[in-house]
């Protein structure tokens, strides 16, 4: 079948590659219609993220068709079936998947000993995302394996079209999962740091949830174009001081809620803290730059919420912890548990609340996907979200 | 990367690769500026250039400058040019080591060859990055009409507030002080 195979920093290959095969009576194999690139898989492009090895596939963004069941799974799936994949693979049956803690599954990650090393526990494995998480294979490409199958999957109705479902598997509930976690008020001002998929999937949500005020922050045009439709007010921070705008915005108070889509590639040329990071990423002293996760600490209102969303992936220097503490701030973040909202967003697309494709600027086949991450991680074209039909 | 911008319409150019090389040179700057100003005594013995210790702490602060003048500006282009300019007098400073009976030539030579390297990384990056800055990109995508509501935002907004948002998802109570009615004032005491 063909892939997207990862060879080295920025070198990702359309290959043939052997079809994937059950390999436990848990498994099943789908036929891939739809997958889609990640912002989080440009941390693996760019090689910011360790474990990575040549001849890994990429993609953990991905829907198909049922076409090949292990025995143990045939009670909850069957060839046909149209289904999502989330990409945090679960068990269903650990304690933290009965808690809905999916993304910290003890059980499917079957390089715990790495990550645990890394993280001080082993969180759940995902599709294409480094050996940390268990080194699957992803699912940009014709076939994808699925192990823990029986669990891991959203079934989704023939009346919606790859294009409204496909981000069940991870921007939507990401997005979504970043507004829950801000426990919204209808008094409450949202501010929204990157306007890329997740960020404007965080704007969508945060508008059902009711929120009076909602403000993204980006630089790039399209994108607060696009945030701007999404019903939030924009600031873009090479034209204006994010932290008086806000202020401004919100009477001198600060917003009460703030949300991270950024993650560990911050770019905010110009700040003195944005230099440091550089020079010390640079010199390999600092796997992150979090100059968004500064910010926030410093312009949320006292007693507010920080909702981290945005992956990082190792360690993170000068984080004023002092405002964080002073200010009573609450700090949420975590990888998403998918499969705990998708039941009600699946319901609410159904029910025309919102329609996830609006965020879709690309759709290309497979053998397209190499240029297509150059274009998505440069942000050429107007480029935001990149679908792929294999 | 530069990019267009709402206020004055202009679009910088795309090529990240460029882009890069002016943080790397930038990066480069500073860290030789430090060498320069933390070790002028040692640079100075090893080019056979004593008595010129303050000149090279003096070339330090620039590289330093120039250094932050790239990495802190949206457009890096005069910076390189800067960093052309300075890369000529440091090859005119190390030329004239090479006069009289300097025992160090050879090391002279070296650090020219390795400036005259330099310089014509600082000589493409720059003129890639004056070739490209005025060029036109193609017009910005028209997004303002991907809302993500199929039945408009009025209808959608506050539509999942029947949403229940789970026990260890909550603020604490004591965490909600924006809602909350005003505590009741303590009755004063009677004069």
């Amino acid at each position: 079948m063909k892939a997207l195979v990862w060879h080295g920093t920025t070198d990702i290959r359309c290959d043939s590659v052997p079809d994937p095969q059950i390999e436990h009576p848990r498994d099943a194999i789908i036929k891939v219609t739809s997958c889609a690139i990640c912002g989080s898989d440009l941390h693996l492009y760019d090689h910011f993220m360790p474990g990575m090895k040549s001849g890994d596939i990429m993609g953990h963004e991905t829907m198909g068709e049922v076409v090949e069941v292990g025995s143990e799974s045939k009670g909850k799936l069957k060839v046909g079936d149209r289904v999502v994949i989330p990409f945090t693979i679960i068990c269903g049956e650990c304690d933290q998947c009965k808690r809905g803690n999916f993304s910290v599954c003890e059980r499917t990650n079957r390089n715990g000993h790495i990550a645990a090393k890394a993280f001080g526990h082993a969180t759940a494995g995902l599709f294409g995302y480094t050996h940390l998480t268990g080194g699957y294979a992803g699912g940009q490409a014709e076939y994808l394996r699925v192990p823990f199958a029986d669990a891991t999957h959203i079934k989704v109705p023939s009346t919606l079209s790859d294009e409204q479902l496909l981000f069940l598997s991870d921007i939507f509930p990401t997005g979504w999962q970043a507004a829950v976690q801000c426990d919204i008020e209808p008094t409450d001002t949202v501010a929204i740091w990157g306007a890329g998929p997740v960020g404007q999937m965080a704007i969508r949500s945060a508008i059902l949830l009711g929120a009076k005020q909602v403000i993204a922050i980006d630089r790039v045009p399209e994108r607060l174009d696009m945030a701007r439709a999404g019903g939030a007010i924009t600031i873009n921070f090479d034209e204006e001081s994010v932290i008086e705008r806000l202020n401004e915005l919100t009477n001198g108070k600060g917003p009460e809620k703030c949300i991270d889509a950024v993650g560990m590639e911050a770019h905010a040329a110009g700040t003195v803290d944005a230099m440091y990071d550089r020079v010390k990423q640079a010199t390999m002293m600092e796997t992150d730059r979090p100059h968004v996760l500064r910010e926030m600490a410093y312009v949320c209102r006292p007693a507010g919420t920080l909702s981290v969303p945005g992956v990082y992936g190792g360690l993170l220097d000068k984080i004023p912890f002092g405002a964080i503490m002073n200010k009573g701030l609450t700090i949420r973040t975590g990888q998403t548990h998918v499969n705990r909202w998708t039941d009600d967003l699946l319901r609410r697309i159904e029910e025309g609340q919102i329609d996830p494709s609006f965020v879709i600027t690309h759709t290309v086949g497979l053998d397209e996907g190499p240029d297509m991450y150059k274009i998505f991680r440069d942000k050429q074209d107007g480029c935001i979200k990149v679908v792929l039909k294999p | 990367m530069r990019y267009e911008t709402e206020r004055t319409r202009r679009r910088g150019h795309a090529d990240t690769a460029t882009d890069t090389l002016a943080r790397g040179l930038g990066i480069f700057s500073i860290a030789l500026g430090i060498a320069e100003i933390a070790a002028p005594r040692a640079l100075a013995r090893v080019l056979g250039m004593k008595g010129q210790e303050g000149l090279i702490a003096g070339y330090g602060v620039r590289e330093i400058a120039t250094g932050i003048g790239i990495l802190a500006s949206k457009d890096p282009t005069p910076w390189i040019w800067g960093r052309v300019a300075g890369d000529g007098l440091d090859l005119a400073t190390l030329a004239t080591a090479l006069e009289g009976r300097n025992p160090k030539k050879g090391n002279v030579g070296i650090a020219m060859a390795a400036v005259a390297g330099v310089t014509a990384l600082d000589v493409y990056c720059a003129q890639t990055l004056s070739r490209e800055s005025p060029h036109p990109l193609p017009p910005m995508q028209d997004y303002s009409d991907r809302t993500g509501y199929p039945g408009g935002i009025e209808r959608s907004h506050g539509a999942a507030r029947d949403f229940e948002v789970p026990r260890d998802f909550r603020t604490p109570e004591a965490m909600r002080p924006y809602t909350q009615p005003e505590p009741p004032r303590h009755p004063q005491p009677s004069m």
